[in-house]
């Protein structure tokens, strides 16, 4: 009967450091996942053009912009069209954020609360545009499963965020398995409340890396058919002059 | 017999001058509670409809459906179409456009670079028109503090307690940055003409107010309102005439599917509105009831008290072969005179205490501080013509049951053993 007993203890220890070391596996799995997204769609600097456009309950409307971001502290964007927002320039500099507008020649600065205010009636937030971070500095991830989506196969990444600064602390992620780029991403607070769901689309290979050019934007928590952010020519790695990022470049 | 009964009233103080000071208490108590709580009441409602329900108000469906949140995208397209339509509809209705929006105050150093910015919420209301009666709803000439109304576009006013937080005064500029209404950029620069106090602490907080037409040039909603806002001929809101108007205008538009179709609400079916409607109602209906039953009972036991005390006089007139009819007959007369003549002491000296805190008012303002509802700081209590007689339906009638119950104790007596209690 002890031997008995003594081998059940065995077969219990094995059986648990089987469990830990698959855990761990599956730890690492979802970590060097993340690392490839972040191989993607992370930068030195970018240089792009892009066409929001923001289907509302009555109307739907296009913005165009040209942008150029540094890391994830510098980024700097100013709308061509339309007429109504022509002119206005956005300065993202470490943390803070200042809008120009030409209709009253004043630079404003944006903050707190504010930042999770929706940019110009999209479903995207001022944080959302802001938040540029790596996903490995922001998230710890793990497998939770695969499937198949849009004709890809996909694995299922749960997100949990690791810094406390950060405005989704849950992420749904659908992986793309042989490209790495997120196909379709569900948001949630804290609270496990779904907030925006985000889907990617268009995936083309700019020099190297694979790269969304299409994504829509629909904020759970308002009416409306969402808001499709079209990226229409971007360029990684450029030369970008450093009075851009200046608050001189917004007037 | 009433100039006799009345001789004895003000000759034997003993027997009328206790009920007459407890009458007169009692009413003059009820007076001051109605009108003070007509007053609150009345004030909140006028003040809700004057700046926020109006007496009617014409929305989208959609809007309607969220109208707290000032949702101004889906505001009215051509509202002086549909403004005409009303007037036509209902002639003796005052219509009349709002747009109502919160926007963050921007206020500039003088490099121009945010100095200091805070969330206001915005009452766009038609200031600039000859004759326009929206300033005067506002009560905005009483309210100025600082400066004077608008006189001309890119003015505004400003809460004195926002203008003071940021050094701001009249001549002063600032940027309100908000959202067009198809969810783009609004930035739109103003000059404050005047900083204001309403007297509510929910918008002395951060209330701004332009113009309806810079409101329509800076949220892109030229033609277009958020709101159409009806006030009746009456000075009080009167629910069954706004309820007909709003059946025949939601008939009329019943077929039509749009969700961006008008639709009409009553005052009494906003933001609370009818539980306040109903309150007022309700508390005054109350506050008589319970004056005649706690009066009648104090009464009563004055009366057991008089009775007692007027025991042998009672037994001395029976004993003289008046009837006991007449005896309690007298008796309610006399408390309806006492009770009269308390009555109109305590009418009279409840109407002076009215209109004095109706002069002065009370000022309120240190327990709503954090309130966020739209109720005035100072408040007053109401003058009406019910105030002249609601005092008279306890005073009188709690007189009357009182000796009424008391004087029943005269049935009781025995003729045949009056000359023993008499120890005659």
């Amino acid at each position: 009967m002890p031997n008995k007993k003594t081998f059940t203890s065995y077969l219990g220890a094995i059986a648990l450091l089987l469990l830990c070391f698959t855990g761990s596996l599956m730890a690492q799995d979802g970590e060097s996942i993340l690392k490839k997204i972040d191989a993607n769609l992370s930068s030195r600097n970018r240089v792009f053009e892009s066409s929001m456009t923001i289907h509302g309950r009555r109307t739907s409307r296009t913005i165009i912009s040209k942008s150029f971001s540094e890391g994830n502290k510098k980024s700097y964007t100013e709308y061509l069209s339309p007429a109504s927002e022509a002119g206005t320039k956005m300065l993202k500099l470490e943390g803070q954020l200042w809008i120009y507008t030409p209709s009253a020649d004043r630079t404003i600065q944006i903050s707190g609360h504010l930042l999770r205010q929706s940019v110009m009636g999209s479903d995207l937030s001022y944080e959302d545009m802001m938040d540029d971070r790596k996903m490995t500095d922001v998230y710890d991830s793990k497998i939770i499963g695969k499937d198949t989506l849009l004709g890809r196969n996909v694995l299922i990444l749960e997100l949990t965020a690791k810094v406390s600064d950060v405005a989704y602390f849950r992420q749904k992620m659908w992986v793309d398995n042989e490209r790495y780029i997120p196909l379709r991403q569900e948001l949630y607070a804290k609270s496990r409340q779904m907030l925006k769901k985000m889907e990617m689309k268009d995936i083309t290979k700019i020099q190297g890396r694979w790269f969304p050019m299409t994504m829509i934007y629909k904020d759970q928590l308002k009416e409306g058919k969402g808001t499709e952010f079209r990226i229409t020519s971007i360029k990684f790695d450029q030369q970008i002059p450093e009075h851009v990022f200046t608050k001189a470049s917004l007037r | 017999m009433k100039k006799f009964l009345l001789k004895g009233i003000f000759n034997d103080k003993g027997r009328s001058l206790l009920p007459i000071i407890v009458v007169a208490t009692g009413t003059m108590v009820t007076v001051l509670l109605y009108s003070w709580i007509t007053g609150i009441m009345g004030e909140s409602i006028e003040m809700s409809s004057n700046m926020n329900t109006g007496d009617l108000k014409v929305m989208t469906r959609l809007y309607a459906e969220d109208y707290e949140q000032l949702p101004n995208d889906l505001a009215i397209l051509n509202a002086d179409a549909l403004i005409a339509e009303l007037k036509e509809m209902e002639p003796s209705v005052e219509w009349v456009k709002r747009i109502r929006f919160g926007a963050l105050a921007d206020f500039p150093d003088s490099l121009g670079e945010t100095r200091g910015q805070g969330p206001v919420a915005g009452w766009a209301i038609d200031m600039l028109t000859t004759g326009t009666k929206e300033p005067h709803r506002f009560n905005l000439e009483g309210s100025v503090i600082q400066g004077s109304l608008p006189k001309s576009p890119g003015q505004c006013l400003l809460s004195e307690d926002l203008a003071k937080k940021f050094s701001i005064g009249p001549g002063d500029s600032f940027t309100l940055f908000g959202t067009t209404m198809e969810g783009g950029f609004s930035f739109r620069n103003f000059t404050v003409s005047g900083t204001v106090r309403f007297g509510a602490a929910g918008l002395d907080r951060g209330a701004v107010i332009i113009d309806i037409s810079d409101a329509q040039s800076a949220f892109g909603m030229e033609s277009a309102a958020g709101e159409i806002l009806g006030y009746l001929p009456d000075t009080w809101y009167d629910d069954d005439v706004a309820l007909s108007i709003k059946d025949k205008f939601n008939q009329k538009y019943s077929g039509d599917t749009d969700g961006f179709a008008p639709v009409m609400m009553t005052l009494k079916e906003q933001s609370g509105m009818a539980d306040m409607v109903e309150y007022t109602n309700y508390i005054s209906g109350l506050m008589v009831f319970i004056f005649v039953a706690a009066m009648s009972i104090v009464l009563w036991n004055g009366g057991l008290l008089g009775g007692l005390r007027r025991y042998t006089e009672f037994g001395v007139r029976l004993a003289l072969g008046e009837d006991k009819g007449h005896i309690y007959k007298t008796l309610l007369y006399e408390a309806l005179m006492i009770g009269t003549i308390g009555s109109i002491l305590g009418t009279i000296i409840g109407v002076l205490i009215v209109l004095y805190l109706n002069v002065h008012g009370v000022n309120l303002s240190g327990m709503m501080k954090n309130s966020t509802l739209l109720l005035p700081s100072i408040f007053r209590p109401a003058i009406t013509s019910t105030i002249y007689y609601i005092g008279f339906i306890p005073g009188i009638f709690s007189m009357i049951l009182g000796n009424g119950i008391a004087g029943l104790g005269i049935y009781k007596r025995e003729t045949a053993r009056l000359f023993n209690e008499l120890e005659v």
